[in-house]
């Protein structure tokens, strides 16, 4: 019992003091699931390939991961107890964002003609296109195009052609993930 | 508000939450297909400040993202539906993986490894994308586009404490605020001034 009370605790700690998305959000939950014990600096960083791997917010598969393993080590069920650890740890990530998205943007959805309101948003909208700004210059890294030049050429290649797709024409950006993946399979 | 459009929420968010890679920015450039392009229910400067609510809250960006547009067009049993649908791809995925493979037999595959050399490229060509289209939406001006590049530039950096998003997006709240008081504040000034 007490595992999984320390699996939500964990949770709730990385749902209410992560800001900035995944990869903003990658120390704070190494801190508290290597701290606590429950799996090794080599198995998170297994787990964070996964997560790029795999489609999906990073902060929810790390939950669901974690959550089976400590589940599955604390409860007497096997893996019926890890399920009920993945479902634990991701609702405890989730819900209390969830209420805090959902009450501030009704608050300020009632407010939206206020002039406060207003003057706050003249003022976030140019720093919200400065983090979308963040994201892609962190994004471009060895992790993401490769290391040698025959990667680093054929990634810039596959990114400046995505691009084009997606800013000049209708083509829904799955399509582009899709085509980038045949992309590799076959340069790679 | 019929039941129709709920499952539409979700299974926009679905598609959302199961193809996409690199996290909450990332989305954003099918989120802005489906909910802006494709089914026409926001506007995109409307979209932006959604955005801005969604990145100033804690926890999952992509969560938070499908909460505050499900709420705006379904009130809260739509942002339920955009919620779950973002989290289910990925939990589902990852369950099946804790479950039956090993971390070692998926980073390994040489297959799954080529294919996610190239998505990884492409996932940096979607952010840019919606980049670009919320400094168009931003309607920035020649002093106010110094905002945006030397936020990303300081939190590229990676210095300390002022790398951190939450620095800037409480600065980007309380300067438009200031400006908002300052500039009401002349405005009355002028006003009086006149009156005399």
């Amino acid at each position: 019992m007490s595992a999984y009370f320390k699996l939500i605790l964990a949770y709730l700690k990385i749902g209410l003091f992560g800001f900035g998305g995944g990869y903003a959000m990658l120390s704070l939950i190494q801190r508290e699931v290597v701290g606590a014990g429950w799996i090794t600096n080599t198995m998170f960083t297994d787990i964070v390939a996964i997560s790029q791997m795999t489609p999906g917010p990073i902060g929810i598969n790390s939950a669901t991961y974690i959550g089976y393993v400590v589940g599955s080590d604390a409860g007497s069920m096997g893996w019926i107890s890890g399920i009920f650890g993945s479902i634990l740890a991701t609702m405890a990530v989730v819900i209390p964002p969830y209420i805090l998205t959902l009450y501030t943007g009704h608050y300020i959805n009632r407010h939206k003609d206020s002039p406060f309101i207003k003057g706050i948003f003249k003022g976030l909208r140019p720093v919200c296109v400065g983090l979308i700004g963040s994201a892609v210059l962190l994004l471009i890294n060895k992790d993401n195009f490769g290391s040698t030049n025959y990667e680093l050429t054929a990634s810039s290649i596959i990114c400046v052609i995505s691009f084009l797709i997606v800013y000049f024409t209708k083509i829904h950006p799955i399509l582009v993930i899709i085509l980038a993946g045949i992309a590799g399979l076959i340069i790679y | 508000m019929n039941n129709n459009s709920y499952s539409k929420l979700f299974w926009s968010f679905f598609k959302v939450g199961a193809f996409t890679f690199g996290g909450g920015w990332a989305m954003i450039s099918v989120i802005e297909k489906e909910i802006v392009h494709k089914h026409k229910w926001v506007e995109r400067d409307d979209f932006l400040d959604l955005l801005a609510i969604a990145q100033a809250m804690p926890g999952i960006l992509a969560v938070n993202i499908a909460v505050v547009i499900g709420d705006r067009l379904q009130g809260i049993k739509g942002s339920i539906c955009s919620a779950l649908g973002t989290i289910l791809p990925s939990f589902f995925i990852i369950l099946a993986i804790a479950i039956f493979l090993t971390p070692d037999a998926i980073k390994n595959n040489e297959t799954l490894n080529a294919i996610f050399k190239g998505i990884r490229p492409a996932v940096v060509a979607l952010i840019l994308a919606p980049l670009i289209n919320s400094a168009k939406a931003a309607h920035l001006n020649k002093l106010t586009i110094f905002i945006p590049i030397a936020t990303a530039l300081l939190i590229y950096s990676g210095l300390p404490y002022i790398s951190n998003p939450i620095v800037f997006i409480i600065l980007g709240a309380v300067g438009g605020y200031l400006y908002y008081v300052i500039s009401s504040h002349q405005h009355n000034k002028e006003r009086k001034e006149d009156n005399k």
